[in-house]
């Protein structure tokens, strides 16, 4: 299969995890921001072909991982609302809130239903005009430019009972965050490659500078990470700290301009708390003041009832730590044993792009602890 | 059709293809017959149907009896490579041919929704009756109850499959033997994308069609060659890797199988790789894993390989001796990077991912 295949090659593999070998001097931590790369390395067992001098550490780019207890509260409260229809990526769905997911509600008679894309929630509202739709928009700024299409489409079409639920975050934010942090250990960044190939990678150069680090810009399959890695580590051992591009068939400095045009016009920055990590400033997106019409807390405020819920995520789940690369999953003392994929205490065990689940799902080493 | 003519329908208007499933078609009255004689018996016709009785009556057999059933729930009904009513009859006997039994007999039962077109009963019952036919079994007893609107999607059927097991015959988890080599009949998942990217509106380019197919011919002749089988599964709902893991957990021996043996066809990949699919988990309705000792291994797969449905089959791996830990009853994958990782069972459904 073209551009997976060449990306996949055991040869390939092979090759760079030996340059690799031979250029580590010294020890280094590597954070690798996005979830999709966190199951790479999981899932193709990536880390081991490194030398033991470089330890990879998983970040927080896993968009169900870190959305706020309190908005996945609010979506199972709208999804309760008879005449709603609540729309979600599949990932979503058995992250636990408080006291529910949204997989219970719909068995409990909740139309939550999984979209595609953004654009499908947009063709239901159309579909059933005495219904609200209510799309529960999260993710990164890859996921931004269809949510804000649908919202200027759902604006054309004169739609009244399309609304958002927006949940969005941005990825350079939280990295500056993470590096602030009087804990961190990061050395260098795999920058998210789906990220970049949205909003090009110039913004990373002033934290590349301010903090001192390595930050490539790095795609999803074997052969990307292992180079992402290869390339941090030539920095690093060389005394060096630049913003490069691993990723080049698919990122562009600038990124993509007609897609940030649109996210742009619809959404601006705000501060956004972050399960696990708490409140980062500028690190979220909120509609816009001409779009605050398909803004569903607006629409439903007065239907969506959280005060007799605490929003505090279970004491004894680490995903804040484990989202800030303090720690690994098997570290933590629930993982595998109170805290598994079908009874988690935190979403890094729900989403397919959870470093827990990724964890659980492929690390013959669980096995011991059980 | 029947020697009982009180059971002959009194009216005289033929089910119109354009007419629609009524509460009343499930209530017993003229209706009813008309929808039993028109449509069930028209298709199905055979002498142990036809008798009309409250039992289907059936000669006796030599050898053991298996029997298995199964209910068929899928949506859309119709989709590329298959139906409804091609998959009652393939799941069923397929389930029959595991235990290395030759299908007879099968039930049929249908829940139908009140407003399913009648056009759409007869194309499903059609396709049930050609592929049984071409299968070589008999729908002997069947039953209909129609439900309110809203109340079901369109139509259920559940079948109940009777074969034979020759008495040399002992297929099954038990006879698992550290050892043994895993052979898969053919390329994976594509019975769960085709209806999946049917359902969904999605559009992949290249040919998704479900491999929805009859196994017991190629098992029969797996037999009659003397293939020492030691096990069979078919993998349907959970895949692969489900079909593994249940095995594994009936014995104290761990499976291994190789990524870069496992054979998936392209467009089943690209479509898994957009949706985050994992193709091991996806359902087939067409394919089984075989254990067996690793003598019979060429000969088996020149045989399997004589077989339209089976001609891509492949040996992917092996049991074998639990290593040192205990609750070591796993599924390992061997990447095609020489690394290993657990092939576990699936955390309920498999979600399409995010971004």
């Amino acid at each position: 299969m073209k551009y997976v295949d060449e990306f996949r090659n055991p040869k390939a593999v092979e090759a760079l995890s030996r340059e690799i070998h031979q250029i580590t001097r010294h020890s280094w931590t590597i954070m690798e921001v996005c979830g999709g790369q966190t199951h790479s390395i999981v899932r193709y067992g990536l880390d081991r072909l490194l030398p033991p001098e470089i330890s990879l550490i998983h970040g927080p780019g896993c968009p169900v991982c870190v959305t706020p207890i309190e908005l996945i509260n609010t979506a199972c409260e709208l999804a309760k609302i008879p005449k709603v229809i609540l729309c979600s990526f599949g990932d979503m769905l058995r992250v636990p809130g408080t006291n529910e997911d949204l997989l219970k509600i719909k068995a409990q008679g909740g139309d939550v239903r999984i979209i595609y894309s953004p654009l499908d929630a947009v063709a239901i509202a159309k579909a059933n005009p005495s219904r609200q739709i209510v799309i529960f928009a999260v993710g990164f700024e890859t996921t931004a430019p269809a949510q804000a299409m649908a919202i200027l489409q759902a604006q054309r079409m004169e739609l009244e009972n399309f609304f958002v639920l927006v949940a969005h975050v941005l990825v350079p934010p939280a990295m500056e965050a993470l590096l602030s942090s009087p804990e961190n250990r990061i050395q260098g960044f795999l920058a998210a490659g789906h990220v970049c190939t949205i909003m090009g990678y110039d913004m990373y150069e002033p934290i590349s500078e301010k903090f001192q680090v390595p930050i490539v810009v790095t795609g999803f399959e074997p052969v990307d990470i292992l180079e992402g890695v290869k390339m941090v580590v030539d920095q690093l051992e060389e005394g060096r700290s630049a913003v490069e591009n691993q990723y080049a068939r698919s990122v562009h400095r600038s990124g993509n301009l007609e897609a940030q045009k649109v996210i742009n016009e619809v959404f601006e920055p705000s501060s956004r708390i972050w399960r696990g990590i708490g409140n980062i400033p500028k690190s979220g997106l909120q509609l816009r003041l001409a779009f605050t019409q398909f803004d569903a807390l607006q629409q439903f405020h007065d239907r969506i009832h959280l005060t007799d819920v605490t929003t505090s995520p279970p004491s004894e789940c680490q995903s804040g730590r484990i989202l800030q690369g303090l720690m690994k999953p098997s570290d933590c003392p629930a993982f595998g044993t109170r805290c598994t994929p079908d009874h988690p205490l935190g979403a890094p065990m729900v989403s397919s792009e959870g470093a827990c689940a990724a964890y659980f799902q492929y690390r013959p080493s669980r096995v011991a602890q059980l | 059709m029947s020697q009982n003519s009180s059971l002959e329908p009194q009216c005289p208007l033929p089910l119109a293809s354009d007419d629609t499933i009524r509460l009343a078609h499930g209530g017993g009255g003229r209706l009813m017959q008309q929808l039993i004689h028109e449509i069930f018996l028209e298709a199905f016709s055979n002498s142990y149907l036809n008798a009309l009785q409250d039992s289907a009556v059936l000669p006796t057999q030599d050898g053991r009896l298996a029997m298995t059933t199964d209910s068929y729930v899928v949506q859309p009904l119709f989709f590329p490579g298959g139906d409804i009513g091609s998959l009652a009859i393939h799941g069923t006997i397929n389930d029959l041919a595991m235990m290395g039994a030759s299908p007879h007999y099968l039930s049929a039962g249908f829940i139908l929704e009140e407003g399913l077109p009648i056009i759409t009963l007869k194309q499903i019952v059609s396709s049930m009756a050609k592929t049984a036919q071409d299968c070589g079994v008999h729908i002997v007893c069947g039953d209909t109850k129609v439900v309110d609107r809203g109340k079901g999607d369109q139509i259920f059927i559940n079948t109940t499959g009777l074969g034979v097991i020759p008495q040399s015959v002992d297929i099954g988890p038990h006879r698992l033997t550290p050892g043994d080599r895993i052979i898969v009949s053919g390329d994976l998942g594509a019975h769960g994308m085709a209806v999946l990217s049917q359902r969904e509106g999605l559009e992949f380019s290249g040919n998704l069609r479900s491999d929805s197919a009859p196994l017991p011919d190629v098992i029969a002749d797996l037999l009659k060659h003397n293939i020492a089988i030691h096990c069979l599964r078919d993998l349907t709902r959970g895949g692969l890797a489900s079909a593994l893991n249940e095995l594994a957990t009936a014995g104290p021996s761990t499976m291994t199988i190789k990524e870069s043996c496992i054979p998936i066809s392209d467009p089943v990949r690209g479509a898994c790789e957009i949706l985050g699919l994992d193709p091991l988990y996806v359902a087939n309705e067409g394919r089984f894993v075989m254990f067996l000792p690793s003598e019979d291994v060429d000969r088996a797969l020149s045989l399997l390989h004589q077989h339209a449905v089976s001609k891509n089959a492949t040996d992917i791996g092996e049991i074998r001796l639990p290593e040192s830990t205990p609750h070591q009853s796993l599924v390992t994958l061997e990447t095609r990077y020489g690394t290993h990782r657990i092939l576990d069972l699936l955390s309920g459904e498999q979600l399409p991912r995010i971004c």
